[in-house]
């Protein structure tokens, strides 16, 4: 198990300079603009526009190495199963039929197929380094400061601070078990049939719940100790002042976002772009 | 009686680490299935059991944070429809909140059917519904891989909640002193 997922590290550029608001709000602008459109064009500029905060936001390769990798092996699965269930979809979402080969049987290859198909995968593709810039430029504790800022309620806000905070305390103590139970003669490496090795890995979660439900108990009350949730409204420690860069960053969010809904709506007349018509 | 949507202290903190369990369950202790992008997780059964101690709230916010937390970290991305139909699942399980009495230290036959029949309506409408309507509706997902899918994660994460989560309980049940279990003499 690697110890290390990811990891916000702290340089001086105009994303890391905006507060953790801006961010997610522009994260959550763009993310709703992708998910909305299915213009090729519109798509393929978000993408060439994230990959620029990207490059401009200093994050190298090797941080995002795996995720890369764990993505294009969904986007590939994602396309090869999503043929093999439906290879006439795109012909049914543009209404034409433009057949280039013939495979077998229901298989063949079409224009709008392809269309279709590359669409969604610039689609899925132009969300990534959104995620990505989000993820490693935030510092973990304005996270909630900036949840709250959007409307969420602070208590539920506290819960995903109280996640990012414990997730690698759950994680070593998940390790120390596992190493602990093999000490004894545990067998989780791959020489067990796959029955035996997911009965033994219960032995790991058990003692971890149990032990995590006592420190509920623990923080909470030290949470009640100090006040917690006696106020509608808290206020925050990490919480910062808006500046200008913020102000231009959600301007510009904003004006994608709205340029992407008037593509759809008087370019378009649909959520599709239809080259075939 | 128990409120069921009283959000105290404890049902925030308990929110909170449960989602850090969830998300390394998640990620971490699952059996691939031979259908891609399914595979059997063991996660949903810490979910169940959670959302059975701490109600729907609880239940609901641990796997949704839980579940986009885990797809931020490996896909950059938390992958919304499905996101959105944990949220719901982990949100009905809650209601074998009430209906239980785990709390009481017992766990029986009729609890345990009881449990059962909440957590599997709750996963048939998270992933067999809510799941495949999203895809289709946010990602324009063709219509029969979705709802294979959703049958299929309905299934497997059924099981993980019926399997994984009955016998949490019933640990836990064992943990809790009885009413009743002692006398005067």
């Amino acid at each position: 198990m690697k110890m290390k997922l990811f990891s916000y590290n702290l340089v001086d550029t105009y994303v890391h300079r905006l507060s953790g608001l801006t961010k997610l709000i522009c994260f959550l602008l763009l993310t709703f603009a992708v998910m909305f459109s299915y213009d090729i064009r519109v798509l393929i500029f978000v993408l060439a526009f994230s990959l620029w905060i990207l490059r401009i936001s200093l994050i190298k390769y090797k941080q995002i190495r795996l995720m890369v990798i764990y993505v294009a092996v969904f986007l590939i699965t994602n396309a090869i199963i999503a043929y093999l269930f439906a290879p006439e979809y795109g012909v049914d979402l543009y209404g034409t039929r433009h057949e280039l080969a013939h495979i077998l049987g229901r298989y063949s290859i079409t224009q709008e197929q392809m269309f279709y198909q590359m669409t969604k995968l610039i689609k899925y593709a132009s969300v990534i380094p959104l995620g990505i810039i989000f993820l490693l430029t935030t510092n973990p504790s304005e996270f909630a400061s900036s949840l709250n800022g959007v409307g969420v309620h602070y208590k539920a806000a506290f819960a995903v601070e109280l996640t990012l905070r414990y997730f690698p305390d759950v994680q070593r103590e998940y390790h120390d078990i596992s190493q602990a139970q093999q000490a004894r003669g545990l067998e989780l490496s791959s020489k067990t049939k796959l029955g035996t090795r997911f009965k033994n890995s219960l032995q790991i979660i058990i003692p971890l719940i149990f032990s995590t439900l006592d420190r509920i108990e623990l923080i909470s009350n030290a949470m009640d100790l100090r006040g917690f949730g006696k106020q509608k409204k808290r206020t925050w420690y990490n919480q910062r002042r808006l500046t200008k860069e913020d102000v231009l960053a959600i301007v510009v969010s904003v004006a994608i976002f709205l340029f992407t809904i008037a593509v759809s709506v008087f370019v378009n007349h649909s959520r599709f772009y239809n080259p075939f018509i | 009686m128990k409120d069921m949507f009283k959000v105290s202290t404890r049902t925030i903190v308990a929110t909170g680490l449960g989602a850090a369990i969830f998300m390394l369950l998640f990620m971490y202790v699952k059996v691939p299935s031979p259908v891609p992008e399914t595979s059997f997780q063991t996660a949903y059964g810490l979910g169940a059991f959670f959302a059975t101690l701490f109600g729907p709230i609880a239940g609901a916010l641990i796997a949704f944070i839980g579940h986009a937390l885990s797809d931020a970290v490996q896909y950059g991305s938390p992958w919304w429809s499905w996101v959105i139909a944990s949220g719901v699942a982990g949100f009905i399980y809650g209601f074998a909140y009430k209906s239980t009495s785990v709390e009481e230290g017992t766990f029986e036959t009729k609890d345990i059917i009881r449990f059962n029949v909440i957590q599997i309506v709750g996963n048939l409408i998270a992933w067999v519904i809510v799941a495949p309507v999203l895809d289709i509706l946010i990602y324009a997902e063709p219509v029969s891989l979705v709802f294979t899918q959703g049958i299929i994660a309905a299934i497997m994460n059924s099981i993980s909640a019926g399997v994984i989560g009955t016998l949490l309980l019933i640990a836990y049940a064992k943990t809790r002193t009885k009413e009743g279990s002692l006398t005067k003499n």
